[in-house]
């Protein structure tokens, strides 16, 4: 930002100490606009802190906050939420075994049964979801492994994803679809629930598999490649499944087109990364009995039933299942509400300290010197 | 073949092209510009790239190349990059477009070329060196030319050289006499000679050369020389020999690189950045050690679902990629838009300088101008003044206002009449003087009388003024004449002499017609004594119609003084009474004086003058030695004092200036009592001052003595003040600054600057409220001004008007030029310019102040909203496994500082305003949090640093709660990634905005548009990015798909921003309630009471305006006396050739009478006696002073028995009319005490 002091310009002269060359009489005036603009004169809101907003503010805060904090402290305590650990850590834990035999490549099918009690009847819809733990889905790494235009249907990406999905771009020299990291690391627990009746009988209970995931994400953003080909073992046929799948994704769902493939809704759900290394993602939903008159989840005695494919033991994980009734506003969250309460009250008691501050010690007579 | 070569001696053959051709030297073409359209991108990237910061974006760019650490898509880094690289090139095209167009305006003007005998208009950047350019009147001229001839007489022409050293009076220049007789382009043509001189350079005063013309030689020096941007007037036109063309001229040697100047703010800009980086390193090396630990923990067991990149094959080397990713992701705690948006709020405060109204002067049609745009904020820091006297605080403009003749003054016309008879009328002069000037205000009647009257002393004294000078007049009609006089005083003098009937009316080479009373008189100039700056006086000698030879000197009366006659001394005694008197009404002061000389005298002196004019070595010193001969023995006349008028506002400015605590140091070059004087007359010095201290000392021991004692005074009042209080002397001396005033002179300036005595003399002048140094040399006030800057750590600002003001004005951290009459120099060295001093408080207590105060929040806000934004990602470190993954989206992350955040901050900025213009103006002291750096420093700094990571935390763990847990209303988790983000980014963006409001103090339309423009803009930006328009044509890049739509619609996503904005603004809001509320600043206080009244105040009451003193500065320079001698300036006019008369005056003839007659009498003197009161009781008590004189002038002339004060100082005029033996048996000896003026002791000799 070096400047030349010399300007060819100045040469020209006629800067106000010189004497013009016989110039005429009318020298154009300088003078500055007289704009506000200019002139710094805009018309200005100047507000002030003064005790008279900052006091009502930090009470109208209190009295606004605090009430909503109650508000959703109740709601969320009335949402009912059952939460159960089937990961078989424990010796005594029904998964035990499970978890310990387990390899990614093992044929057989491991099962568990784990039984719980609902001591509270689980009214309306009823959301079943998996947890995971430890499991880093918000790694920069596993978030970036996926490829958005082959999961959109792109032809090209689909025989040749993007590099991002190494190393599970290719398998066998085909590419793989879906690629990446988290395509691959799908997961592949199967639950099921049943309601042991006192009388002993086992209910199956129905459990919905689709919408479960965003709009978009089902309607958008992913798309089977082939357009109207329905056939999904033709369109993937020059593709190879991810390493870890035991079948290809056009077998997801075989029983519904809408559910196959890409827009398998588990698949979409587990492809919508998580933000934090604990994390639940919706598994199933437990519709409301039509009748409206008995709860959909009695209390009483239930089984979870696991086939057991997924390992989290290896990196110390946790699998969770989730069951949750919901409210206006989601599901079970008493931070929020707990929070508010206490933003408000501390609000509200800053508002009493500050006016007794201002009371005592301010400067209320402001306007009536000026040191000078 | 081609050489590189440093030129040694120039040669140049005039009409000579192929032989000149061979030296290869530059063309007449210039270029300022820097690039063309080809190496514009090059050029400007390379210089581009030569920031630090560019580069450093340019490696995080590289970084971002590899995708092992890129943890960002390169464009989150290319395109604030690319926007602020090409922000500063279309600025820096647009500079050289105009300096391009300029250049071709310059290059394309015409010029005459005398090519093969024809003159031939050719465009300038065609003319060659060695060509032969006719030059006309009001013309730039091309290239430095050799002047070979020019239609004026003598072969003068005359330049005006104000565009190139800001002097604007004329000067001569005239060519060789050989080659002025070439006088038509036929001969020009033939002309062969060749020049052999020095190699450019860049000295404006200096040329060296050798003209070889026919064998011979002749000496060519700058008075032979045109330099480019010059402009020929007065001349109708000159032929002249290109000696040096383009880039070779002196103009364009001169205009080097100026020093680029930055401010306090700049350097702790710099510093806080380099923290910043020492931060981000340790943030880098935090996050990649737990990522080592990661890694090895939990990453390399979590491979099954997320294997290592290739290259990674440990912990540690992962780690060491981590590094470098979190450099890149956290790297916007140092923006590059940081430095971008500095400039454009500076460039916008230059602009609000400019368009200022009220620092326009409609006299000299000049607006203020902010020269330098980079400077402003430190016009709000500045904590001394140093400033120039004349010119700067008064407006060198000259206005004869009294004297001293013959130990009378006349002029004081108040003290007669009294203080209630306001204002006299000025005499009428047109009545009776048809030539006077009607311009000229005299207001004592009696100095009117006493010419109509017929006094001879008055006759000579104005006879002096109206001879002794080298005034030029221009009379363009009959009676009208116009004087053009060298330095203002001059004119002023004569001037005063033409209305009192003494009128210059024309001047030839050797004669000088005047109206005397009516009459008109010749006198035949024998000699000009010029003026110097040694000399410090000018003398002519000529020879009346009668035939006496007189010599009539006019000078400084320290000089004047020592070369008087022997028995001037009550003369002298009463004279400089009148001068003290003088100088304490902050007059400049001339005396005069004249000698007899025999025509003997004369001769044997013009026979050694002639001797040492034609002396080729030491001429100028062999000359002062001859007039040193001739100036002696000299008979004081009196004295005159002209008013230097003070320019409008200037004690009201100095006023409110040290109410701001800015101590405000003049430096001049006047005598000491002027600068006393215009010390109080401008409020520098008050009477209420504790004291005022006077250094004046000679000796290193003598100043060094001096300056300890006054620090000893302060500090024993500053114990009596505070009742014993013991303190440690430095402290205590910082503690002072109260009512003490020092002046120090140049001479003892010297040694005080002197390295062993520097600190000393800083500490003691620090000390004190004002500080005058007197006598300084222009490289004086350099010294002083660094002196100042190197010890204090004080912003300091230089004032000043002239020439001898651009080493101090480059020095200062401001510099501030006066666009006055003294030429634009100052102005081209300074930072900001205007045209009266008084803007200087606008400039300083309301745009200085206003700079401050927005660069200064700005910067803070800047910080704050940096680190809440970056430090998000610090936190989500730990949650990620220390991988780098950022919190936002990358299109947030690129757009956040570009598009979502800063048009706010720059409105605010620019436009914000804490208390309205006239407050700043009204309580001065509003201006000390900008001196003590109260606004921004290291401690605001790490308070915004600590208030972004609060809110950094708040950000990230507030949605980290809620969200973790919550659902939206259909069940599907919020805890995704991209909910996550889209939240956090939200309140991010909410919660600065939020900041920026409350920070915001002067909300104007346009700060209302871009708050709720960019939060309007970020939805929007928000909702078109997550659409699916975008995804569906770039599936790879818009993957945040129906995020926007999803998480805002969520009310618990609402929910959370609300309490993540409560909870971080709550407690600055309690913060900031509290300060005001217990500890408010004075603008909290002026800005509360502007509120509160809501009306208008009338100003408080101004500072009363004493008796207007001015100043006093010899502003005389050397010039014309040679020329008006030698004949060469000379258009004989016809009209003064025709009033030639040979009368006789008859002033003269009563005044050799008179001299007769005191010859006979002075011998027969007596010692005075008690009786002399008698006489001295009948002279009108003007002062004792001068009544003491009369006595003492009386007792030398008693036996003339005279009766009016006049008569005595008639008689004192005829003693130096003796012979020397003679007069020194009448020398009275007359000592008077000037303060109590009540013992006069008369010591008679002989």
């Amino acid at each position: 930002m070096m400047a030349s002091s010399y300007n060819a310009k100045d040469e020209d002269g006629h800067h106000p100490g010189s004497v013009g060359s016989g110039g005429p009489g009318a020298v154009k005036s300088k003078k500055p606009d007289n704009t506000a603009f200019k002139q710094q004169r805009l018309p200005a809101w100047q507000p002030i802190l003064t005790a008279g907003t900052v006091l009502p503010a930090f009470f109208m805060i209190g009295l606004i906050f605090i009430p909503i904090g109650i508000g959703l402290l109740v709601t969320s305590n009335n949402i009912k939420e059952f939460e159960i650990d089937y990961t078989g850590v424990d010796m005594f834990s029904p998964c035990f075994n499970c978890s310990q035999s387990y390899s990614w490549n093992s044929t057989s099918a491991c099962t568990c049964s784990v039984p719980f009690t609902l001591d509270q009847p689980f009214e309306s819809n009823v959301f079943m979801y998996y947890g995971l733990s430890n499991f880093y889905q918000n790694h920069r790494r596993y978030v970036k492994s996926r490829d958005d235009s082959q999961l959109n249907g792109d032809k090209s990406s689909l025989l040749n994803p993007s590099k991002e999905c190494e190393p599970y771009r290719t398998s066998d020299k085909k590419s793989i679809a879906p690629c990446g990291a988290i395509a691959n690391s799908l997961f592949n627990d199967t639950l099921e629930l049943f309601y042991i009746h006192p009388n002993g009988s086992r209910i199956a209970i129905h459990l919905v598999k689709t919408g479960i995931a965003w709009w978009t994400d089902k309607h958008v953003k992913f798309r089977n490649p082939g357009e109207n080909n329905n056939n999904l073992s033709i369109v993937f046929q020059d593709t190879s499944k991810p390493v870890n799948w035991r079948k290809p994704v056009y077998e997801l769902d075989p029983s519904d087109p809408d559910n196959n493939g890409f827009i398998n809704e588990d698949f979409i759900v587990w492809m919508r990364t998580a933000a934090l290394p604990t994390f639940r993602k919706l598994y199933r939903i437990i519709q409301k009995k039509k009748d409206n008159m008995t709860p959909t989840l009695p209390p009483g005695n239930y089984s979870l039933e696991v086939i057991y494919n997924y390992p989290v033991r290896s990196f110390d994980g946790r699998k969770r299942m989730i069951l949750s009734t919901i409210s206006w506003m989601g599901g079970k969250n008493p931070f929020l509400g707990i929070a508010y309460i206490t933003v408000g009250s501390v609000c509200f008691f800053l508002g009493v300290v500050l006016l007794i501050i201002h009371h005592k010690y301010g400067n209320r007579n402001n306007n009536a010197d000026i040191p000078n | 073949f081609f050489v590189f070569f440093t030129e040694e001696e120039r040669r140049v053959r005039a009409n000579d092209r192929e032989y000149n051709e061979k030296f290869q030297y530059a063309s007449n073409c210039i270029m300022t510009s820097k690039y063309n359209i080809i190496t514009f991108l090059p050029v400007n990237l390379f210089e581009q790239f030569q920031e630090v910061a560019n580069t450093y974006f340019l490696f995080l760019l590289i970084l971002q190349l590899i995708p092992q650490i890129s943890s960002l898509s390169w464009f989150t880094t290319i395109v604030p990059l690319v926007l602020v690289l090409s922000i500063t090139a279309v600025k820096d095209a647009t500079d050289d477009y105009f300096r391009h167009k300029s250049d071709n305006q310059v290059n394309n003007r015409q010029s005459q070329v005398l090519i093969g005998g024809i003159l031939q208009k050719e465009k300038w950047m065609n003319v060659r060196v060695g060509d032969i350019i006719k030059l006309e009147n009001n013309q730039f001229v091309a290239a430095d030319l050799l002047l070979l001839s020019s239609s004026e007489p003598h072969s003068l022409c005359y330049i005006e050289t104000a565009e190139l050293d800001g002097e604007t009076n004329m000067k001569v220049r005239q060519s060789l006499s050989v080659t002025s007789e070439l006088g038509d382009p036929n001969n020009l043509a033939q002309f062969d000679g060749e020049v052999v001189c020095e190699p450019p350079n860049n000295k404006l005063d200096r040329f060296c050369g050798t003209l070889y013309w026919k064998d011979c030689k002749y000496p060519l020096s700058n008075q032979n020389m045109l330099l480019r941007g010059c402009v020929l007037r007065n001349t109708e036109s000159c032929y002249g020999l290109v000696i040096f063309a383009g880039p070779d001229t002196k103009l364009m040697q001169n205009s080097g690189r100026t020093k680029f100047k930055r401010t306090s703010i700049d350097r702790l800009m710099n510093t806080l950045v380099l923290w910043i980086f020492g931060f981000l390193v340790c943030m880098g090396v935090i996050l990649a050690i737990g990522n080592a630990v990661w890694e090895k923990e939990v990453g390399a067991l979590f491979q099954s679902f997320l294997p290592w990149d290739p290259p990674v094959d440990n912990f540690l080397f992962s780690a060491f990629l981590s590094f470098w990713s979190y450099v890149i992701i956290l790297n916007t705690v140092v923006p590059i838009s940081l430095y971008v948006s500095v400039e454009v709020i500076r460039l916008g405060h230059s602009y609000f300088i400019n368009w200022d109204r009220r620092m326009f002067c409609s006299r000299s049609n000049t607006a203020a101008e902010a020269r330098t745009t980079t400077l402003n904020e430190e016009l709000g820091q500045v904590e001394y003044i140093f400033s120039d006297k004349t010119g700067t605080l008064t407006q060198n403009i000259m206005t004869f206002n009294k004297c001293s003749i013959n130990g009378r003054a006349y002029g004081e016309v108040m003290d007669i009449l009294g203080a209630q008879q306001k204002r006299v009328q000025p005499l009428d002069f047109t009545a009776w003087n048809p030539l006077a000037d009607r311009d000229f205000c005299f207001y004592d009647q009696s100095l009117l009388e006493a010419v109509m009257v017929g006094e001879p002393a008055v006759h000579e004294f104005l006879r002096v003024l109206s001879l002794c000078h080298t005034v030029m007049s221009e009379e363009k009609r009959e009676g009208v004449l116009v004087y053009k006089a060298q330095s203002p005083d001059e004119g002023a003098l004569v001037t005063a002499a033409r209305n009192f009937g003494f009128v210059f009316r024309s001047r030839t080479p050797g004669t000088v017609t005047t109206h005397e009373l009516g009459k008109a008189v010749t006198y035949t100039l024998l000699a000009i004594l010029d003026f110097n700056n040694i000399r410090k006086r000018m003398s002519v000698i000529v020879r009346n119609p009668e035939g006496r030879i007189r010599l009539y000197c006019k000078g400084a009366d320290t000089v004047l003084f020592e070369r008087l006659h022997s028995c001037n001394h009550e003369l002298m005694n009463i004279t400089s009474d009148h001068l003290n008197e003088y100088a304490g009404d902050g007059l400049r002061t001339l005396a005069l004086a004249y000698r007899d000389l025999s025509e003997e005298q004369w001769e044997a002196w013009a026979e050694r003058f002639r001797g040492a004019d034609k002396a080729t070595d030491c001429r100028d010193d062999r000359l002062a030695a001859v007039y040193e001969e001739i100036e002696q023995d000299m008979m004081l006349l009196g004295a005159t004092a002209v008013e230097d008028k003070l320019q409008d506002g200037v004690p009201e400015t100095i006023a409110i200036l040290s109410l701001a605590n800015i101590k405000i140091w003049v430096l001049t070059g006047d005598k000491q009592e002027t600068a006393v004087n215009i010390g109080y007359s401008c409020k520098m010095l008050t009477d209420d001052m504790t004291e005022i201290f006077i250094v004046n000392g000679h000796t290193v021991q003598s100043v060094r003595e001096e300056l300890r004692k006054s620090r000893e005074r302060m500090l024993e009042s500053a114990r009596t003040r505070d009742g014993g209080k013991e303190a440690p002397p430095s402290s205590l001396l910082e503690s002072i600054s109260g009512e003490f005033a020092l002046i120090i002179s140049g001479h003892s300036l010297a040694h005080a600057l002197e390295a062993d005595m520097e600190r000393e003399f800083l500490e003691t002048a620090c000390a004190c409220r004002a500080v005058i140094c007197c006598r300084v040399t222009p490289l004086q006030k350099a010294l002083v001004v660094e002196l100042v800057k190197r010890h204090k750590k004080a912003v300091t600002l230089a004032i000043g008007d002239g020439a001898n003001d651009v080493s101090m004005i480059k020095t200062a951290h401001i510099g501030v030029g006066i666009s006055g009459q003294e030429g634009i120099q100052a102005v081209l060295a300074s930072d900001y310019s205007f045209s009266q001093f008084r803007f200087l408080q606008r400039l300083l207590l309301v745009h200085g102040r206003w700079s401050y105060l927005r660069m200064c929040r700005f910067l803070c806000y800047f910080f704050y909203k940096n680190f809440a934004f970056t430090m998000v990602h610090f936190w989500f470190g730990f949650f990620c496994g220390f991988s780098a993954q950022t919190v936002y989206d990358q299109y947030f992350i690129t757009l956040y500082n570009i598009v979502y955040t800063s048009l706010p901050v720059l409105a605010m900025g620019i436009f914000d305003q804490d208390v309205p213009e006239q407050r700043s103006l009204e309580y001065p002291k509003l201006y000390e949090p900008g001196q003590l750096n109260l606004l921004f420093n290291k401690r605001e700094f790490f308070i915004c640093i600590a208030q972004g990571i609060y809110t950094s935390v708040v950000l990230f763990f507030i949605p980290y709660g809620v969200l973790s847990h919550a659902t939206q209303s259909n069940g599907v988790p919020l805890a995704d990634y991209q909910t996550f983000a889209v939240t956090t980014a939200t309140a991010l963006v909410i919660v600065v905005s939020v900041q920026i409001a409350l920070d915001t103090g002067y909300w104007t339309a346009i700060n209302h548009f871009f708050i709720w423009g960019s939060l309007g803009t970020y939805f929007t930006i928000l909702f078109a990015m997550h659409s699916s328009i975008l995804f569906n044509i770039f599936p790879k890049q818009f993957h945040f798909l129906g995020s926007a739509h999803n998480t805002l619609g969520q009310p618990v996503v609402w929910l959370t921003i609300a309490l993540a904005t409560v909870i971080s603004i709550a407690p600055v809001l309690a913060f900031r309630f509290l300060k005001l509320d217990l500890k408010p600043q004075l603008s909290d206080t002026v800005r509360n009471t502007q509120l509160v009244l809501q009306k208008k105040r009338k100003p408080g009451g101004r500072v009363g305006r004493g008796s207007r003193r001015s100043g006093y500065a010899f502003a005389h320079q050397e010039g014309f006396g040679e020329l008006i001698t030698s004949g060469k300036n000379m258009r004989l006019s016809s009209m003064a050739l025709a009033t030639f008369a040979s009368r006789h005056s008859s002033s003269w003839i009563d005044t050799l009478r008179r001299k007769k007659h005191a010859n006979s009498t002075g011998a027969q003197n007596t010692p005075p006696t008690g009786e002399d009161s008698a006489a001295s009781s009948q002279t009108p008590p003007l002062s004792t002073s001068s009544s003491a004189a009369g006595k003492a002038g009386q007792a030398c002339n008693e036996p003339v028995l005279t009766h009016s004060p006049d008569d005595i100082a008639l008689s004192v005029i005829r003693c130096p009319e003796r012979e020397v033996g003679e007069c020194s048996t009448g020398t009275v000896q007359v000592n008077i005490h000037l303060k109590t003026s009540s013992s006069t002791n008369c010591i008679l000799w002989g």
